[in-house]
């Protein structure tokens, strides 16, 4: 009996599966990504750079990067603390909260955010009482970090729990049997660990904590110059009839995108070549 | 070595967060904290244009009485959806909407206004009118003139989702009134006792006639501005039903050698209208130029702007001949005479379970 060598393929075969793929990659990635500038400069330069000059604009990009600097903190906050949890304890539960960790990536996003209506909305459980202390949560700032604080929670944790389950406690096991402090412990061993994981769980959260739309649109209120994010004023620029601001200010989530890919590239390059931390098998996500 | 050079950058990193979280914290409580006073005007889709000129007219306008600086915040969505946000806690200060039934909505759901709203401004609080015509690709190559060409073989309708849209109810109000209108000659027969069973005949082939448009619209979006979008760039469908200003602005915007306005035989005569949240200037403090905000709509320049944006203005006199000649003359009917009223409407067609629903899921 012999076996086939795996790439023994007819040229044919090889061939088509490839022109497959590149047909596939054009079609729904290169072509759209080179629409968004084509159109962004379709009037040149000048009207390109003209979009960002409206004060809705920069109030948009203001509130996004708001957004993302609370959201991706507070998810590394959590993440850490989940990861820990999970990776070196043992606790009963455990299974249910690793699942629950992965909800939100199961909800649909306007889903998340009608919870958030629910919980906060006037008519919803807290609604009296904030309106009794003139505290306004939804179609305000706070909604929107919420409600992106939640679409993006599982993102660090996903990233961290398989790899410190992996490495397991040993090394902070020998730290603290050499008189090191739990803190100690913590930034001389743990993080040293597992910081290319935590580096590329922050990339994806923040892509995405800058670029969700669905359940953010649910809680904004659409305020202009107040409540709308980036990805919420393309939607007003294009159904304004602006379309070469639409595009320009699009054009910012793009590059973000391919600023995210090569980061990702980047850290995925370096946690299977640094030294420092054991590779990881396999794509977490 | 090459770990504690990494420690120290984590250690910097966690620092910046930290100090990104209190600056965040520090900016929530200034939303809406500034110099002069600020307006929350909550409307629908189609008004963005009307109100961008409209507010900074009328910003400049109390300045000049006042001497208070105004600011006007705006937001913008199918109406349906704008009326549920204010239930559900958006700040509006005032709501200008497609239609009566969805400030009523805000009334009976949150009791931020009272029940009586539509009596506090002239006109049924309608500071302008509008009505729904046909949008056709240029040259109109269907040939379509009027609502019964929509069911010809072939003819894709592009409409918003009545459940959402304030300009989508609007549009299904005026096919039924054109089917009633067709069956029974003259519309004074629903009135007429002895005619029950002609109009009782006539209502079902108005439903069928609805029934089968509603089969030729291939995409549904939730707002008038989405439908328009989906016609005119996506280039889907043959006819959009529009609101006459979206028509004429959509023209203005995308150029003359795109498309088309068709005036139908008769259709709706569509009343946006105005109302001051009550709840919401009390805890703002904004009542008096939320009020002088409305009522300046009536004003001889806001009838202009108005006029100006498309819309009918309710006052012809202090609006200039040139403009008003663009409004076309055609039969308009109102919702209290052929549907007893939004109520009604809203009971009949809209609500879950209604005429709507029955024909959209066959």
């Amino acid at each position: 009996m012999s076996l086939r060598p795996a790439t023994a393929e007819p040229r044919w075969v090889r061939t088509l599966l490839l022109a497959i793929t590149m047909l596939f990659l054009a079609a729904f990635l290169v072509t759209p990504l080179v629409a968004v500038f084509t159109e962004a400069l379709r009037k040149g330069v000048g009207a390109y750079f003209a979009g960002f000059n409206d004060p809705a604009v920069r109030s948009a990009i203001k509130l996004t990067l708001l957004t993302a600097g609370i959201a991706v903190p507070v998810n590394v906050v959590f993440g850490l603390a989940a990861a820990w949890s999970v990776a070196k304890f043992e606790f009963p539960g455990k299974s249910l909260l690793t699942t629950l960790i992965d909800l939100p990536l199961a909800v649909s996003p306007v889903v998340s955010g009608l919870i958030y209506v629910l919980v906060f909305g006037l008519n919803g459980w807290l609604g009296p009482w904030l309106k009794a202390h003139h505290l306004q949560v939804i179609f305000a700032v706070p909604g929107i970090v919420l409600a992106t604080v939640f679409v993006t929670l599982p993102f660090v944790a996903r990233e961290l729990i398989p790899l410190m389950q992996e490495q397991g406690t040993e090394d902070e096991e020998s730290a603290l049997t050499l008189g090191a402090s739990g803190w100690q412990t913590f930034w001389r061993v743990t993080l040293p660990n597992i910081r290319w994981a935590l580096l590329y769980g922050v990339i994806l959260c923040n892509a995405r904590a800058m670029g969700e739309f669905g359940a953010v649109s649910v809680v904004s209120g659409h305020i202009r110059g107040k409540t709308n994010t980036v990805p919420l004023q393309v939607e007003i620029l294009y159904n304004e009839y602006n379309f070469v601001a639409a595009f320009a200010v699009a054009s910012l989530l793009a590059m973000l995108a391919l600023v995210t890919l090569a980061a990702k590239s980047f850290i995925e390059w370096r946690m299977t070549s640094a030294p420092a931390s054991p590779a990881v098998p396999g794509d977490p996500t | 070595m090459w770990y504690r050079q990494g420690m120290k950058n984590w250690r910097s990193l966690v620092i910046v967060g930290a100090a990104v979280l209190c600056a965040a914290d520090a900016a929530v409580p200034a939303a809406r904290a500034a110099d002069g006073v600020t307006l929350l005007n909550v409307s629908y889709d189609p008004t963005r244009e009307l109100y961008r000129e409209y507010n900074d007219a009328f910003a400049a306008h109390w300045k000049q009485e006042t001497g208070q600086v105004l600011t006007i915040d705006q937001s913008h969505g199918g109406s349906g959806k704008q009326a549920r946000a204010v239930i559900d806690g958006l700040q509006a200060d005032v709501v200008t909407l497609a239609l009566a039934y969805d400030i009523d909505a805000i009334a009976r759901n949150s009791k931020l206004l009272p029940a009586d709203w539509q009596t506090r401004l002239p006109n049924n609080s309608a500071p302008y009118t509008s009505t729904i015509v046909f949008l056709v690709r240029k040259g109109n190559p269907k040939g379509i003139r009027d609502w019964g060409d929509l069911l010809k073989p072939g003819v894709e309708v592009i409409t918003p989702n009545p459940k959402t849209s304030g300009g989508a109810r609007w549009n299904y109000l005026a096919a039924w009134a054109w089917a009633l209108k067709h069956e029974l000659g003259d519309l004074k027969k629903l009135d007429d006792p002895r005619q029950a069973a002609a109009v009782a005949a006539a209502q079902d082939k108005a439903k069928a006639f609805v029934g089968e448009l509603f089969k030729r619209v291939p995409v549904l979006d939730s707002g008038a501005r989405g439908s328009t979008n989906t016609f005119v760039q996506r280039g889907i469908g043959d006819v959009l039903l529009a609101w006459e200003n979206e028509a004429f602005l959509a023209v203005n915007e995308l150029g003359p050698d795109k498309v088309d306005i068709i005036v139908p035989s008769i259709s709706i005569l569509a009343e946006p209208t105005v109302a001051v949240v009550d709840a919401n200037v009390d805890a703002h403090g904004t009542r008096k130029v939320a009020e002088a905000y409305l009522q300046w709509l009536y004003s001889p320049t806001g009838q202009q702007l108005a006029a100006k944006h498309f819309y009918r203005p309710v006052d012809t006199k202090s609006v200039d001949p040139a403009d008003l000649k663009r409004f076309p003359a055609l039969e308009l009917v109102t919702i209290d005479k052929v549907f007893g009223g939004w109520k009604n409407a809203q009971k009949t067609h809209f609500d879950d379970g209604g005429v709507f629903d029955a024909i959209y899921a066959k």
